[in-house]
């Protein structure tokens, strides 16, 4: 029997398989196509302290080996996810995460606080990285003062799992995983979408509505693997890794650079019953490797090297 | 249930230069399938396109476990699609979307351009079933691009218009006469370009007419995930693949 149990913080989780936030709407979306119960962890959809519209259509234009989307954090608002998701979606035999959206401190705060009071989620998603809203979003994951001021913030007010979700689009992302460190999160999660545009050349026109949006999908693999691997060396807290992620190879790369566990995006989209072969293809690899148990191999070509 | 399963191409006939129409078969039963559903398709061999393709279903025989899927030539997906063999395998996400009304012992008009009449297939013979007096009114550019006629004969009445008039009525859909008939329809049905479906929309609306229209936005999941096929109607932004692709012609805020 290989152990695939991972450790987040003091919460334990099944396999390192997470789905990611705004790529797998609440979860009952995909009853269809796989057991939710069999996962390491949901994070739902972004969701703030007010109702949001999002962005005009076009949000999405496909590129090489990707996507841009341009979604800007459209959901009901908190009050509505507890009202009527959670009581939906709780029962899931597995821990599921709210991603933490907002404008203002505040907003964190209060949407943080509201998330804290549900008995069934184990902890929050802070995402201080949203390249799609024109305010907040990723200014928190972009300037250092402004990252620590919310996380300190938020911490003050959520004693549960707090996880940081981290920004690519800075010079040098292990500065804000030290911050979200000191500032006391039980872990981050990198990357989010990398800032983007798509041209449509025979209408000599942007193709999303807000010009710009965020890449997502294996073409952005390669600098989010760089980044974990960054951040492992800096932090000890755990790393939740992400950044196209299509099979169970791709997951295991990031665990090699320093993830304890790994979300899945885009490659939902592609094969929506893609989470189960990944956690299966996690269990052959350790039968094949020899290896026991799966975090044995969580940073291994950082301890090679 | 939505089930994710491969399809063996039957046929792939080619219908004009830029059209085509793919016949499917599972090994396995397949799914009930709704008019105005559709199925999100992999694109096998292409070395460009990433995310599948919706398409809706053309026609469906579930007793052969067969559906069949009309496809015009856009881009690089719909190109390389068109380029399987018999035989070749495709991976279809199906079914998916909501249906459109189906009502019984009416007149209806069908009213489709472009890749749009590829939904009204299903529609029609659905709705010829439970006894409705159906019209289907089908426009193109040009003679050439008026296609499948023969098939569409069999479930109801077809007229057509074409823009240079080399066949059917010189014009477009809203200039046929059959238009003009004021109160003799129950229920419009119309697919194809926005400003077409827009047009057939207002035409019915002055006359109280329902109007059903399906929607073509693009998109990344087709199972209400990602949210980025949003259409803004009068409920707020609906997702076209869940809440859609089919809406009421008055919800739309166009
Ligand atoms: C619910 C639904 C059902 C559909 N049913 C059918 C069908 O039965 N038959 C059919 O032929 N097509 C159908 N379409 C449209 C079809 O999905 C697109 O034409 C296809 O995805 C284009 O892929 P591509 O790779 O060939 O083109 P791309 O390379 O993706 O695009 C090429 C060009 O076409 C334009 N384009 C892309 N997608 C669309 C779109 N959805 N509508 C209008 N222009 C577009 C792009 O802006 C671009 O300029 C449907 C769409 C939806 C949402
Ligand atoms: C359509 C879409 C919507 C997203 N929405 C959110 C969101 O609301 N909050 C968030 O933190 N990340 C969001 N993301 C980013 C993903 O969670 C993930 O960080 C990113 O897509 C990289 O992973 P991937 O390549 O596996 O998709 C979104 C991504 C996509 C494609
Ligand atoms: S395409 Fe993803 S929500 Fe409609």
């Amino acid at each position: 029997m290989v152990n695939l149990n991972v450790k987040i913080g003091d919460l334990v989780l099944q396999n390192p398989v997470m789905t990611a936030s705004g790529t797998y709407g609440y979860g009952p979306e995909f009853d269809d196509f796989v057991d939710n119960n069999k996962l390491g962890g949901i994070f739902v959809k972004g969701t703030t302290l007010e109702h949001r519209e999002g962005n005009n259509y076009p949000r999405m234009a496909e590129t090489p080996s990707g996507m841009l989307n341009a979604v800007g954090l459209q959901n009901k608002g908190v009050d509505y996810f507890c009202k009527e998701i959670y009581p939906v979606i709780r029962h899931y035999n597995t821990h599921i995460f709210v991603n933490v959206s907002g404008s203002k401190v505040d907003d964190y705060v209060k949407t943080a606080e509201r998330v804290g009071d549900l008995e069934d989620i184990p902890g929050i998603e802070l995402n201080i990285s949203c390249p799609n809203v024109k305010e907040g979003g990723m200014a928190f994951g972009t300037s250092c003062s402004a990252a620590s001021e919310v996380i300190k913030a938020v911490r003050k007010v959520y004693k549960k799992t707090l996880i940081v979700k981290l920004s690519p689009n800075v010079t040098d992302i292990t500065q804000f995983a030290q911050i979200a460190e000191n500032e006391g999160a039980e872990a981050i999660s990198l990357i989010n979408t990398l800032l983007g545009i798509a041209i449509d050349a025979k209408k000599q026109k942007p193709v999303l509505s807000t010009i710009t949006g965020g890449l997502s999908g294996p073409a952005i693999k390669p600098v989010a693997l760089r980044m974990v691997w960054q951040c492992a060396k800096t932090v000890k807290i755990p790393i939740i890794g992400m950044g196209g992620i299509m099979n169970a190879t791709d997951a295991i790369e990031f665990m090699l650079a320093g993830a304890t566990a790994v979300q899945v995006g885009t490659a939902n989209f592609i094969d929506p019953a893609v989470t189960m072969k990944i956690i299966d293809g996690l269990n052959s690899y350790c039968i094949e490797h020899n290896i026991k148990d799966i975090n044995d191999i969580v940073g291994l070509i950082i301890k090679k090297s | 249930m939505k089930q994710i399963q491969d399809f063996n191409v039957l046929k792939n006939r080619r219908l004009n230069a830029d059209h085509y129409i793919l016949e499917l078969q599972s090994k396995h039963p397949i799914e009930d399938v709704c008019p105005g559903q559709f199925v999100q398709i992999e694109i096998p061999d292409s070395k460009t396109t990433f995310l599948r393709r919706p398409l809706s279903v053309h026609f469906y025989d579930k007793s052969k476990n067969m559906l069949s899927l009309y496809v015009r030539i856009v881009g690089e997906g719909t190109k390389y699609l068109g380029m399987v063999n018999e035989n070749d395998t495709l991976n279809l996400v199906y079914p998916l979307g909501n249906k459109f009304t189906l009502v019984n012992k009416k007149k209806v008009l069908l009213v489709g351009g472009g890749s749009g009449i590829a939904p009204l297939l299903l529609l029609a013979s659905e709705l010829q079933k439970s006894g409705n007096e159906v019209v289907i009114l089908l426009g193109a550019r040009t003679a050439d691009g008026l296609l499948e006629i023969n098939t569409f004969e069999k479930y109801g009445k077809v007229v057509t218009t074409t823009n240079d008039g080399s066949a059917g009525v010189k014009g477009l859909v809203i200039d046929h006469p059959v238009m003009k008939d004021q109160n003799k329809f129950d229920f419009v049905y119309t697919c194809g370009p926005d400003v077409m479906m827009k047009a057939v929309g207002e035409w019915a609306k002055n006359l109280n007419i329902q109007c059903e229209v399906s929607l073509e936005n693009t998109m990344a999941c087709g199972i209400g995930a990602c949210l980025c096929c949003i259409q803004k109607t009068v409920r707020g932004n609906l997702c076209v693949c869940t809440d859609g692709p089919v809406f009421n012609f008055n919800d739309v805020v166009w």
